[in-house]
């Protein structure tokens, strides 16, 4: 599938913000930003909100820890119980390492494993490139052309030392 | 005031670059052909690898009688070098995890080298215990399958068993935080690089990343997750490697300052680690612009640091040996100290009290030779204060009749050799085909870090 954007190509990260901000102002609506590395006061700028991975962490966590914690009260105490000198069964303060690890376990694997999947990132996917260096040293602003004519982008942009503005045809599934 | 600022600081990159040229004073080495240098030092790794693997099929074939172990001494230079690898470790999770959430920018330039030693550390780590298990095939029994041993578990108020799970743990966390850490870098080489091949494959190691901001909004997240909990393993995994000791009723072993003082003794030891290579890679692939003498300043800082609290520990060790009141205890100390391990004793007190103290002068912190040799030195000192804590506690045992003397035979010198042969050929793996640097976390610090705004 191929798709028209209104593309924004800037330089530095500090003129982008502003142009982004001042986009937001006049309600032109960000498709996304590709960005070498994470900008920060973008989020605000293109109306981001909080991720929801910390919630993941916590839930795997929670899971990872009752996991641990009546999986070896159940092995020590219920299924084969050793008696070593008549120390209790469920011995909970040498269950502590171990239900710590398995928490940090889980709730490290499964939030990395969300954010591969939510962001739809995996061994041979073909990325989607707005231009060549985006990942080294250009900033794009991308909109979509329904939604935003060039001429506004254009004159909004050029303002804010955009290098280029112009409509790009992208393959959204390379 | 702002003069006043930048001249005080360090500048983290002092000279200007663009974004570009960052991309290509790191990425550059990714393309060309390797160095001689390169290749020499891979080659003499590469045969010492080949030596320790030929060391540990020799072992595993015949039995581990093949040590110098004995009824008296069980464990020793196999569970010394264990230690010893994992402590090293540490510093790469410290570097990446603690000092991101300290937002301490200076870990940009270092971070992903050190975590890359971690990850190398940790493998060569699980080596000595996989060996000592004596049947190698049979190590997945250490995991709490349902099985048909009449359904006998783990036993899991074993600290040796807290080990399997601490430790697997930490190298899969660290393994993939920092994968994730390199996503954007290798993204950037797929878009570099002009051979199709490379194209390929790190269009396929770089899972279709293009720098989207909303995958950069989790992605930092993410990232700040993985340390807040990468930090608290950290503390946790040396802490559990202690455990193996204290948890034991062995006159030096039983105590509970072991936790606190590992993981002091791990983060010294790995900074020092961290040095050695990063004061030999700077130079090599020219980072000298990314890897500055502020970074090298820093790292001996936390050296100096580190090296006191393990000196307190030490004494305090001492100190409460005496003052236990327990005779076991006291003889144990001056044993260490004035027994026939006492060169080993004093070494350590040398290597890790004495000779961390040059780097209170900045004459001293800024002179790579004396930084370089001191690293290295802090680190043979590590090593033996493992093998002082093992080895002497065991060797005197409770009945003088069963008192005995350790020393490693040719297979436990060449399987320990063997493993530096494996840390540092991945090591000259790791540098030609990865980044080295974490190019997009170096650039976002960038700006801040020249002190223009």
């Amino acid at each position: 599938m191929k798709k028209d954007f209104v593309v924004a190509i800037f330089d530095d990260e500090e003129k982008l913000l502003s142009g982004a901000f001042k986009a937001r102002d006049k309600n032109m609506e960000i498709y996304d930003v590709y960005t070498p590395f994470p900008v920060h006061g973008l989020d605000d700028a293109m109306g981001i909100k909080r991720s929801f991975l910390p919630y993941v962490t916590f839930l795997a966590g929670a899971a990872g820890l009752t996991l641990a914690v009546s999986y070896q009260v159940w092995t020590m105490a219920i299924d084969w119980p050793i008696n070593v000198g008549g120390k209790p069964f469920i011995s909970w303060p040498a269950f502590v390492p171990i239900s710590f690890e398995l928490t940090v376990l889980f709730a490290a694997h499964t939030t990395v494993a969300a954010f591969l999947v939510y962001n739809k990132l995996f061994p041979g996917k073909n990325p989607v490139i707005m231009h060549p260096e985006q990942t080294c040293n250009k900033f794009v602003v991308a909109m979509e052309k329904d939604k935003v004519s060039l001429e506004d982008a254009k004159a909004l942009f050029s303002e804010h030392g955009a290098l280029e503005v112009k409509i790009q045809n992208v393959d959204m599934n390379p | 005031m702002s003069d006043v600022v930048s001249d005080l600081r360090h500048k983290l990159v002092p000279e200007d670059r663009t974004y570009k040229q960052i991309s290509e004073d790191i990425l550059d080495t990714l393309e060309e052909a390797p160095s001689k240098g390169w290749l020499i030092g891979f080659s003499i790794s590469a045969l010492l690898l080949t030596i320790g693997f030929l060391t540990v099929a020799y072992q595993v074939g015949t039995g581990i009688g093949t040590w110098g172990l004995n009824k008296t001494i069980g464990w020793s230079w196999d569970i010394t070098n264990f230690v010893f690898w994992v402590g090293i470790g540490h510093a790469g999770t410290l570097i990446s995890a603690v000092l991101l959430i300290f937002r301490q920018k200076w870990r940009t330039a270092i971070n992903r080298a050190a975590e890359a030693m971690t990850i190398f550390a940790v493998a060569c780590a699980g080596i000595f215990p996989l060996i000592h298990a004596g049947r190698p095939w049979l190590l997945y029994w250490v995991f709490p399958y349902p099985n048909t041993h009449g359904s006998l578990w783990t036993n899991f108020r074993s600290p040796l068993l807290w080990d399997v799970f601490a430790i697997s743990t930490y190298l899969t966390v660290s393994l993939v935080f920092w994968y994730m850490g390199l996503l954007p870098d290798l993204a950037s080489v797929r878009d570099r690089t002009k051979s199709s091949i490379r194209k390929v494959i790190y269009g396929l190691l770089s899972f279709g990343w293009n720098g989207s901001n909303r995958t950069w909004h989790h992605w930092e997240v993410m990232s700040l997750v993985l340390a807040g909990l990468a930090t608290p393993l950290v503390l946790s995994v040396h802490t559990i490697v202690s455990m193996d000791f204290a948890t034991s009723i062995v006159p030096g072993w039983h105590t509970t300052i072991f936790p606190p003082y590992f993981v002091a003794g791990a983060i010294f030891s790995g900074f020092a680690m961290v040095l050695t290579l990063m004061i030999v890679t700077r130079k090599v692939l020219n980072w000298e612009n990314y890897v500055t003498m502020a970074h090298i300043d820093a790292m001996c800082k936390v050296i100096l640091v580190t090296g006191m609290i393990v000196g307190l520990a030490y004494g305090t060790e001492f100190f409460i040996a005496w003052y236990s009141g327990n005779e076991y205890e006291r003889y144990c100390f001056i044993n260490r100290a004035t027994g026939p391990y006492w060169w080993a004793y004093w070494s350590m007190i040398s290597c890790n009290v004495i000779s961390p103290q040059f780097f209170w002068s900045k004459k001293m912190r800024n002179n790579l030779v004396v930084v370089f040799a001191l690293s290295i030195v802090v680190n043979i000192g590590m090593w033996f204060e493992r093998f002082v804590i093992i080895t002497t506690s065991l060797h005197r045992d409770f009945l003088p009749s069963s008192w005995s003397m350790y020393s490693p035979t040719w297979v436990e010198i060449w399987t320990f050799i063997g493993t530096f042969g494996l840390f540092f050929t991945l090591f000259f793996i790791f540098i030609r085909v990865l980044p080295g640097i974490a190019v997009a976390e170096v650039k976002s610090v960038y700006k801040f870090a020249r002190n223009d705004h």
